[in-house]
């Protein structure tokens, strides 16, 4: 049994380091508290309201949220915003659909089942708009970049003058946190950029939280879900363990010698 | 003794097996269920349809949960000929005011009772629609009036969301 | 199998066992005598087994609502974990499991290197294994590629890119497997078909596998042969399924972990990028259970020479029996290979851990060493252990340590010597 933990530990640490290999090169990135995180976080639905407010007026001109459906603002455990609330969202988008009766594609306004309306026709449109570089889908950006929420609220924070020494091309930006340094995408946030319906202060760091947190629900929509499940879970494991531990060793001692 | 120590070991064994079977059936229901119908299909489950532009006399046919229904904006003849009919003469005797609630719009599913064709509009000797895979003949309220099929064809629901729009399911 | 006739109770029961000997079949697996001084090494065959299930019916409920097309794929997925009721807990304990079944694999194929399971008469039983191994492994990476994200598409290409080591036919090879002049879609839909084929390869191995371990019966800790039935043995029923029961429940304690609060952890970010043929990632890896045979690979610069010290690694597995010249089984009474047992845990840990790291500098040199020591562990060590190695007396029985007059009474009974 000593040896199990013996070795469960070694492993452990042999894993710790795999996941520090995976992060950026050691930066720290900027710290703050996420209500989501650990086995009981959950989301803040104002800041998941404000997030959506933060994504739909700065962010959605140039990043598409396509795997997003506008039903997905109704439902549980995201931003829950009210069925007409909804449908008013949706609606205030032209969805292309057809072909009609004479063969036509035709704009309609946008319903609830359908998915969130891509800025850009296709990826390469979306290149030719923004100086070759692609602004990536944020459905899941959260999940993949290796620094997660940490590497997005830090990034959108991170942009100062180049030190001294490092020149940069016409459309290119400096920033602490990006890989490698340079982006082509220029500072998005400044301070009252976005009046907040809820009149939240609108400061570059409460947007860049509630944006952040609001693509955590976009990667991860039942993660509340997934949280309460596992709490049940787990506890349903160990009560069972321990019924079975107690039946073993009832069953056992049927036998006079245990080696 | 004896009696006791069965007991107690009785109590340990069942206990055990029926927390076991809660988690056997907590996770068989998963499996199953992720067969059901999943959100994407669900969130099209009805369907707004514009009939702005569907003037007495025309057809219009949408497509709802992959099905075809016929809209059918009747005239005042057609509504009187509708209701004109006598139950004694149908195979499935239904009152057309109980098919369309506003004897000016029929909405029904346009899928033959029989076998699951879709009829043709304005055929069939009744004036309504006829089809062609077995020959059914359906009137002007929908209702089957010769041929195979059993059955009337199926009114789903809906309801004005407004003057100009139906929302069907 | 030597059978005592066993006629079942009810006249039905008898009449259907008469024609299909299911019945029989049930009672042997009931009955059958297995060693009561098993410790919990040995619990993760049946865990083995539990994983293999997981991932048939979990895979094939995913296969409900998966696309193989590259242009939909990605989304399929994302459609299974948005939308498909319960979609999201069964793609991660797909995916999870898949960890899962690894983790409780290498801690199979330990208990048997220590314990010297895989010594006659039962090389053929691990041969088998061996081969059940390499299935695994098959079946992993194809299903790793499914997703069709930057690591799917990138690992495809660099995995497949190694047959062109071949001679001769190497490209033809390369094409052939690609169905194309890249990896594209033609690649991904039977790659998908593989997928789903393997795991039913394995479940067959898997019946022969414990087919062939019930002719000699299981190993056990003291690694001495033991009559069965007799005083040293247990039915399986149901001393062992309890027992392991009792270890599956924690193993799936340890899943329940991963799938409901870390369920990324094990993966790659990079794979939530939608596959891009003209981006290549920073750092291609593989998963992580495959990580100490990318660093073999990556260790020998030559193309072709790395590849055969890849499958050397794995195949050199199956010549274990015959290069393991020890006449004792069990580690516990071989206190000089139990220390180069832990080295080589050490060695694979080490690898692993390289294989995760850009292969340059001191990565490479600490890589490159591993691995030449890992050769010459089974090459060099164990055929030579086998004539120099002084052992300690093993027991007569394995109750004859605790009854008494065994000198090795305190070697065996002590809890922490596994």
């Amino acid at each position: 049994m000593k040896n199990f933990f013996r070795i469960s530990f070694l492993i452990s640490l042999f894993v710790g380091f795999q996941f520090s290999s995976y992060a950026a090169e050691k930066i720290e990135y900027l710290k703050t508290d996420w209500s989501f995180k650990g086995p009981f976080g959950k989301f803040d639905r104002a800041s998941l309201q404000r997030g959506y407010q933060v994504y739909q007026e700065v962010c959605s001109s140039c990043h598409s949220m396509k795997y997003l459906s506008y039903r997905n603002l109704v439902e549980e455990g995201g931003p829950e915003f009210s069925i007409n609330q909804a449908k008013a969202i949706a609606a205030s988008f032209e969805v292309k659909d057809g072909p009609n009766a004479d063969g036509e594609m035709f704009v309609r306004p946008g319903r609830l089942s359908d998915k969130f309306v891509m800025p850009y026709e296709n990826e390469k449109a979306a290149q030719a708009a923004n100086g070759g570089a692609y602004p990536p889908d944020m459905t899941v950006l959260v999940k993949a970049r290796g620094g997660g929420v940490d590497y997005i609220y830090s990034l959108l924070q991170g942009y100062e003058d180049p030190p001294a020494g490092i020149s940069l091309d016409d459309g290119v930006y400096y920033n602490k946190f990006m890989y490698g340094n340079k982006i082509k995408m220029s500072n998005q946030l400044s301070d009252g950029l976005v009046e907040y319906s809820d009149g939240t202060n609108a400061s570059v760091e409460q947007m860049a939280k509630d944006v952040t947190t609001f693509l955590m629900w976009t990667a991860e929509p039942h993660l509340e879900t997934r949280h309460r499940m596992g709490f049940k879970a787990i506890v349903y494991l160990i009560i069972l363990t321990v019924l079975v531990y107690f039946s073993m060793k009832r069953i056992w001692s049927r036998i006079e010698t245990k080696v | 003794m004896a009696e006791k120590k069965t007991n107690r070991r009785d109590f340990l064994f069942t206990a055990t097996y029926a927390v076991g079977a809660v988690g056997v059936g907590a996770v068989v229901w998963p499996m199953i269920d992720q067969m059901n119908p999943d959100a994407s299909v669900k969130a099209l489950a009805s369907t707004e349809v514009d009939v702005s532009a569907v003037t007495p006399g025309k057809t219009i046919t949408v497509l709802w949960r992959g099905k075809p229904v016929f809209i059918r904006r009747r005239t005042e003849d057609e509504i009187a000929e509708a209701k004109s009919v006598s139950l004694k003469d149908l195979k499935h005797p239904e009152k057309d005011e109980d098919r369309a609630k506003n004897p000016e719009w029929l909405v029904m599913l346009g899928v033959c009772t029989h076998l699951g064709c879709v009829p043709l509009d304005q055929k069939g000797d009744y004036n309504g629609w006829f089809c062609p895979c077995h020959g059914s003949h359906y009137d002007i309220s929908g209702r089957i009036r010769k041929g195979p099929a059993p059955t009337n064809m199926e009114i789903p629901e809906y309801k004005f969301v407004d003057a100009n729009t139906i929302k069907i399911g | 199998m030597s059978e005592h006739e066993y006629t079942p109770k009810s006249k039905v029961g008898k009449w259907f066992n008469d024609r299909l000997p299911l019945l029989t079949l049930a009672n042997h697996l009931t009955d059958y005598p297995t060693p009561k001084n098993l410790n919990y090494w040995w619990t993760f065959g049946g865990i083995l087994t539990f994983c293999l299930i997981t991932q048939i019916v979990t895979g094939l409920v995913l296969a409900m609502h998966y696309i193989a097309h590259a242009d939909m794929a990605f989304e399929s997925v994302e459609h299974i974990m948005r939308d498909v009721n319960y979609g999201w807990l069964i793609r991660y304990i797909h995916a999870n499991g898949a960890s899962m079944f690894f983790l409780a694999v290498y801690i199979h194929i330990f208990r048997s290197l220590f314990y010297g399971s895989y010594k006659s008469p039962r090389e053929i039983i691990w041969i088998i294994g061996i081969i059940i191994y390499l299935l695994m492994m098959a079946a992993a990476f194809l299903g790793y590629v499914l997703p069709w994200g930057q690591m799917s598409f990138w690992g495809a290409t660099v995995i497949t890119n190694l047959f062109s080591a071949i001679p001769l036919v190497g490209e033809g090879i390369v094409t052939w497997l690609w169905g194309g002049y890249s990896v594209d879609n033609p690649t991904l839909t039977r790659f998908f078909t593989l997928h789903y084929l393997i795991p039913f390869l394995i479940l067959g191995l898997v019946v022969l596998h414990i087919w062939a371990l019930h002719v000699p019966g299981n190993n056990n800790p003291v690694g001495i042969d033991i009559k069965k039935p007799s005083k040293d043995t247990v039915p399986f029923h149901p001393y062992i399924v309890i027992k392991d029961g009792f270890a599956l429940l924690m193993f799936m304690i340890v899943f329940a972990f991963f799938v409901f609060y870390t369920p990324n952890i094990l993966g790659h970010a990079d794979n939530y990028i939608e596959a891009n043929p003209l981006v290549t990632p920073a750092h291609i890896v593989p998963e992580w259970y495959l990580l100490p045979f990318y660093a073999i690979l990556r260790s020998v610069p030559d193309k072709l020479l790395g590849v055969i010290a890849m499958l050397s690694a794995i195949l050199i597995l199956a010549a274990l029996p015959w290069l393991d010249t020890s006449k004792i089984r069990s580690a516990v009474f071989r206190p000089l290979y139990k220390q180069f047992y832990w080295i080589l845990v050490a060695d694979v840990l080490i690898l692993g851990y390289v294989g995760a790291m850009p292969a340059e500098g001191l990565y490479l040199l600490i890589a490159r060493i591993a691995t030449a020591y890992y050769f010459l562990h089974f090459l060099v060590v164990l055929p030579v252990l086998g004539f120099k190695e002084r052992t300690i007396p093993v027991p007569l029985s394995i109750t004859e340590p605790i009854l008494g007059g065994s000198p090795n009474l305190a070697t065996v009974k002590k809890k922490d010597n596994i």
